[in-house]
């Protein structure tokens, strides 16, 4: 991978904050209703109408930025962003622009296959600002109109600028899945990309290495782009062809204007999108009905008290109190903090954290998957099962079995001891094993032998017919007695 | 019952002297006879005014509580919304649009039981000066049937004159209210930014809107303001402050009045017949025990030139809105792409290479819409407000309005820590002749140098009559007090009345109209 | 002159106002007029001066965050001047 330049990358991302009105006015910001039945005059935008701001909106807005290391501005202003389109029915749109919320943070990255360093990605701002509606138009259909809906309109966002620090699009992905499992724990976001409410536009150019030093490649913003893994592609697309321009042209940033691109997803490539050059006029000034907002450090300082713990201090402390491995601890803590907590009670009860992460990722995450279901819909409570992992871990029955009273107790939704006594799993002591043992090898002769002569693999009969006898036995333990009895004889 | 005040019929009214529907078909009696040459009203709608008087007439005899206006009739500037009814601004633009919703002060006239008459002309959203920028019909100043009324208000304030209603109410953006009031010989107060609701209220230029009572006299103008003001959670601009009562307090003199006289107000352009009533004024406070003193409002002549950036800034990002696109006019589309399409072959064929340029469909539908459905004054101010607030101009014009306006505001309050009013002109001379400054952008602009800086600086002012002109046009003055301070306005207005009977004039034009 | 006709048709479509010639000629004249006015502000020294938004220094005005009913759609389209019942309706906004 020894690539002749230096990816450049910033993102710009909206994320739709979890309020349950709008940011000025008090409709719903449901996703998914009928066109139209979530608009009122203040986001239709009738005459004389005027927003007022969501408190909670706001709140939302200086966690996100606090936990994002941010600086939160002592006095913070809306202004108006002026442009028309039939999605955003006032002709403006309220945002902040001089003075926004907050600025100067940082996220860190890190990768659990350690493909990259851990490293800070600055944030230049994040701002808070309203929602346009959806323009749809149905070329297939003939029909010459667009249609607008402005359920949409209004609706709460933050918009997170990064610095330009990201260096390659596996970072760029990197980022992107610590900013939505970050915002998620918050409880900021969704950051859910199919319903749209996580938006990714990303700008990028190339440090071109040359005999002369490196040369930085025009600006190309990319859009359109529906997943992280879109996002990946299309920052590998774009490298790749501004690499090809710019040794077709030798086009360097300051030749030609910014341009922006939207991303194909089936064709796998960028293209250009056309824009007048008068649209980006957005005659931004303050947006006179509504007045400034202003913060303490005292408010700041109780935001940053009630964030909780934070991915990253989770991950340090799953490994440092369980032990796990950083992919263990990684994949657990992205999950969700409702999962990491289900693990840490598991891993509680049965006693062994590791033992406790392989059944989350084996059996408690396939289950999930197998379901679309989240750890909040998953039956079984994570006391009950770190008790079946418990035993297990005593060597009461073997994983297998554990698996089995699992699937059972998902299938029935009993608890673990009725799912046991119906399977009619018992313990089975010491001196009951001794026994089944010693018959096992009275009636085996020709395998007692063999194992005398170092052939250990017949043992493995042996466990079978344990089985057969008793179901309950531990096929281990059956092994290790009857070796022992065997050596001994 | 004609010719009494407001709060003369108030009183009839409680005592039952008089019902509100016999008051109501009285003043309809009045529009009928008038308002054909006057053209103060945009709509009367005489049925749903007698239906209003009915009720409350039914609300009174069955002893019910009633509101603070019960059963006196009131007109509405056509820039407050009004739920399921027409609400113009006397634009093209809106000719035809009912608001799903009221403005805050018609909902609280509707909560004082009002008899909301009509909907008064204004200049169209409010921007002018004259009532001639209405897109329906110029109103007419009911003592010179030639001249204007002075604007926006310009309805309001001539169906108070013409006695066709007792209280009107109007908005006030750089003199809207108290121009008119000061051209027609009435009473009109403009409150301090955020006493009144801007909700509802069609947005001109939101940091300089407010809402106001026009009257007969400053009593009355005390009684409507106490039912237009208070706070309002939908106007997050809206002052959370006690509304005192002014009509009670409204009669009680200011003692140890100071009175400012603003050296920069007697300059050139004012003409000499207002500023010998005016200074004549002066001396009837005088008169009163007020003492007067100088002061100086040293910016007050940036005023006109600031103002005239700020809100045709902020209007052109208002009117952003009526664009055709989800309520208002739109221009017919057929036609409009019938016109792009013979553009555009006639581009193709001179392989001109404007074709690139060309708008685009929707474009183009915003366009024509918006230069159908607007006047040319509309216009006008939205063009230089787009200009003024574009790349590269952003900082010499809006940012440095936005400056000046700030020493404008500390001018009156270091003005205000001397005196506790300040009187001069209202506007610099009496009303002038329709059509006289319609293709004089800048003289029209001028005519307001008195009244922006109120707006500007966020304070109160009120315009009450002081004497004539000799050609018999009214000549207004203007008080302007300290934030929040309307009570001190109302009361100072009030002891000039007591002590004068300028208000009590009423155009004699009128008597000649068969 | 302060400004020139085709600023001034510049800002026409930024405006989204369509001007006649006649329209053109006359605005641009009279905003030249109002601009040179303008210039007068140019003496004021506002070096150390904050600018002004507000007419009144009010701060963190909210809101709970609370939903209401909405409109229905036929009461939000009722002032439509095209729509199909469901949504308004303009011409296409492609190739904007």
């Amino acid at each position: 991978m020894n690539q002749p330049y230096d990816i450049v990358i910033g993102l710009e991302v909206h994320v739709q904050l979890l309020t349950a009105s709008k940011l000025f006015c008090a409709c719903s910001t449901r996703f998914g209703q009928p066109p139209n039945t979530q608009t009122c005059p203040v986001c239709i935008g009738m005459p004389g109408v005027l927003p007022v701001m969501n408190a909670k909106a706001v709140q939302l807005a200086v966690k996100a930025a606090v936990a994002l290391n941010c600086q939160i501005a002592r006095f913070t202003k809306w202004d108006r962003k002026n442009y028309y389109y039939p999605d955003l029915p006032k002709g403006y749109q309220i945002s902040q622009y001089d003075l926004p919320l907050s600025h100067d943070g940082w996220l860190e990255i890190s990768d659990p296959k350690g493909r990259v360093a851990p490293r800070r990605i600055g944030i230049i701002r994040a701002h808070l600002e309203e929602d346009a509606g959806k323009s749809m138009h149905d070329e297939a259909a003939g029909r010459a109109d667009s249609r607008i809906d402005l359920n949409r309109a209004g609706t709460p966002l933050l918009e997170i600028v990064s610095q330009p620090d990201l260096r390659s699009p596996l970072e760029t992905r990197l980022y992107l899945n610590e900013l939505k499992l970050l915002l998620g724990y918050l409880g900021v976001s969704d950051c859910n990309m199919q319903e749209g409410s996580l938006r990714v536009d990303a700008n990028i150019n190339l440090h071109v290495h040359t005999a002369q030093g490196k040369v930085p490649t025009p600006i190309v913003e990319v859009k359109n782009m529906n997943s992280f893994r879109a996002v990946e592609r299309a920052m590998e697309y774009e490298a790749q062809r501004q690499y090809e321009h710019w040794q077709q042209t030798g086009q360097r940033l300051g030749d030609v204007s910014k341009q922006t691109r939207g991303w194909d997803e089936s064709a796998g490539i960028t293209r250009p999108q056309r824009s007048k050059e008068e649209s980006s006029d957005y005659r931004y000034f303050p947006e006179p009905d509504l007045v400034p907002l202003t913060f303490s450090p005292e408010q700041v300082e109780q935001v940053r008290n009630s964030l909780g713990e934070l991915p990253a201090a989770l991950r340090a402390r799953l490994e440092a109190t369980y032990g796990l491995p950083p992919y263990d601890s990684d994949v657990l803590v992205n999950q969700g903090r409702a999962l990491a907590d289900y693990y840490i009670a598991l891993a509680e009860t049965c006693g062994d954290g590791k033992l406790a992460s392989n059944w989350v990722q084996q059996d408690v995450l396939r289950t999930l998957n197998e379901q679309q279901a989240t750890i909040d819909k998953f039956p079984v409570p994570a006391r009950e099962l770190g008790e079946v992992i418990r035993r297990v871990r005593l060597g009461e029955f073997d994983t297998a079995r554990g698996r089995t009273i699992l699937a059972e107790m998902l299938a029935s939704g009993q608890p673990a001891a009725a799912v046991i006594q119906g399977l009619g799993i018992t313990p089975v002591d010491d001196s009951a094993l001794d026994e089944l043992c010693r018959e096992l090898l009275a009636a085996n002769p020709k395998i007692v032998a063999e194992v005398k002569e170092g052939k250990l693999k017949g043992a493995g009969a042996l466990i079978g017919q344990a089985k057969k006898k008793n179901p309950n036995v531990n096929p281990n333990r059956v092994r290790d007695r009857c070796l022992e009895l065997i050596q001994g004889m | 019952m004609i010719g009494l005040t407001a709060t003369e019929l108030l009183a009839r009214l409680q005592s039952g002297q008089c019902t509100s529907v016999e008051l109501t078909e009285a003043f309809l009696q009045q529009i009928d006879r008038y308002d054909g040459h006057v053209r103060a009203f945009l709509r009367v709608d005489r049925q749903a005014a007698l239906q209003q008087a009915r009720a409350i007439d039914r609300k009174r005899q069955a002893g019910q509580p009633l509101g603070k206006l019960a059963g006196l009739p009131v007109a509405v500037k056509d820039v407050l919304a009004t739920q399921d009814d027409l609400t113009t601004c006397a634009s093209r633009m809106l000719a035809n649009f009912r608001a799903p919703y009221d403005a805050a002060v018609v909902a609280q006239l509707k909560a004082a039981d009002a008899v909301l008459l009509g909907r008064t002309n204004m200049d169209e959203f409010a921007m002018g000066g004259s009532t001639e920028n209405s897109a329906f019909h110029p109103t007419r100043n009911p003592w010179d049937l030639q001249r204007i009324p002075g604007g926006s208000s310009g309805g309001s304030a001539a169906c108070v004159a013409a006695s066709m209603v007792p209280l009107a109410v109007g908005s006030d953006t750089g003199g809207s209210i108290r121009q008119p009031a000061g051209l027609c010989g009435i009473t009109g107060l403009k409150p301090t930014y955020g006493r009144v609701s801007r909700f509802g209220l069609v947005a001109f230029a939101s940091s300089l809107d407010q809402v106001g009572p026009l009257a007969q006299t400053a009593e009355d103008a005390a009684l409507l303001l106490e039912v237009l003001a208070g706070h309002d959670p939908r106007d997050a601009t809206s002052l959370n402050r006690p509304v005192p009562p002014y009509h009670a307090l409204v009669r009680q003199p200011l003692q140890g009045l100071r009175l400012g006289l603003v050296r920069e107000h007697f300059a050139e352009g004012l003409d000499a017949q207002v500023e010998a009533a005016v200074r004549e004024a002066i001396r009837v406070y005088e008169s009163l025990g007020a003492t007067v003193k100088w002061v100086s409002l040293p910016h007050s002549k940036y005023a006109v030139a600031t103002y005239y950036i700020i809100a045709p800034c902020e209007a052109s990002s208002n009117l952003a809105r009526y664009d055709g696109a989800h309520y208002g006019y739109r221009t017919d589309q057929a036609a409009m792409l019938a016109e792009l399409s013979a553009e555009q072959k006639e581009l193709k064929k001179a392989g001109s290479p404007a074709l690139d340029d060309l708008d685009s469909p929707l474009v183009r539908l915003y366009r024509r819409t918006r230069a159908a459905g607007f006047g040319p004054e509309v216009k006008r101010r939205i063009m230089l407000g787009t200009y003024a607030l574009s790349a590269g101009y952003y900082d010499a014009y809006y940012l440095k309005a936005l400056k000046v306006r700030r020493l404008i505001r500390e001018d009156f309050d270091r003005a205000f820590e001397q005196v506790d009013l300040i009187a001069g002109p209202v506007a610099p001379a009496p009303a002038f002749k329709l059509g006289e400054k319609i293709d004089d952008p800048l003289s029209m602009y001028l005519f307001d140098l008195y009244t922006v800086s109120t707006n500007l600086a966020g304070i109160g002012g009120i315009s009450i009559p002081c004497g004539f002109s000799s050609g018999g046009l009214p000549i207004g003055l203007q008080l302007q007090a300290p934030p929040l301070e309307e009570e001190r306005l109302l009361r100072g207005a009030c002891m000039f009345q007591q002590a004068t009977d300028w208000h009590t004039r009423r155009p004699g034009l009128l008597a000649a109209v068969p | 002159m302060a400004i020139s006709r085709a600023e001034v048709e510049k800002v026409s479509l930024l405006a989204r106002l369509l001007l006649s010639p006649e329209e053109l000629d006359r605005i641009t004249v009279q905003m030249g007029q109002v601009l040179d006015y303008m210039q007068l502000l140019g003496e004021v020294d506002t070096s150390r001066v904050e600018p002004m938004a507000h007419a009144v220094p009010v701060c963190d005005v909210l809101r709970e965050d609370a939903v209401r009913p909405s409109l229905t759609p036929q009461q939000a389209m009722a002032n439509a001047p095209s729509s199909d019942g469901e949504c308004y309706l303009v011409p296409a906004v492609l190739g904007f």
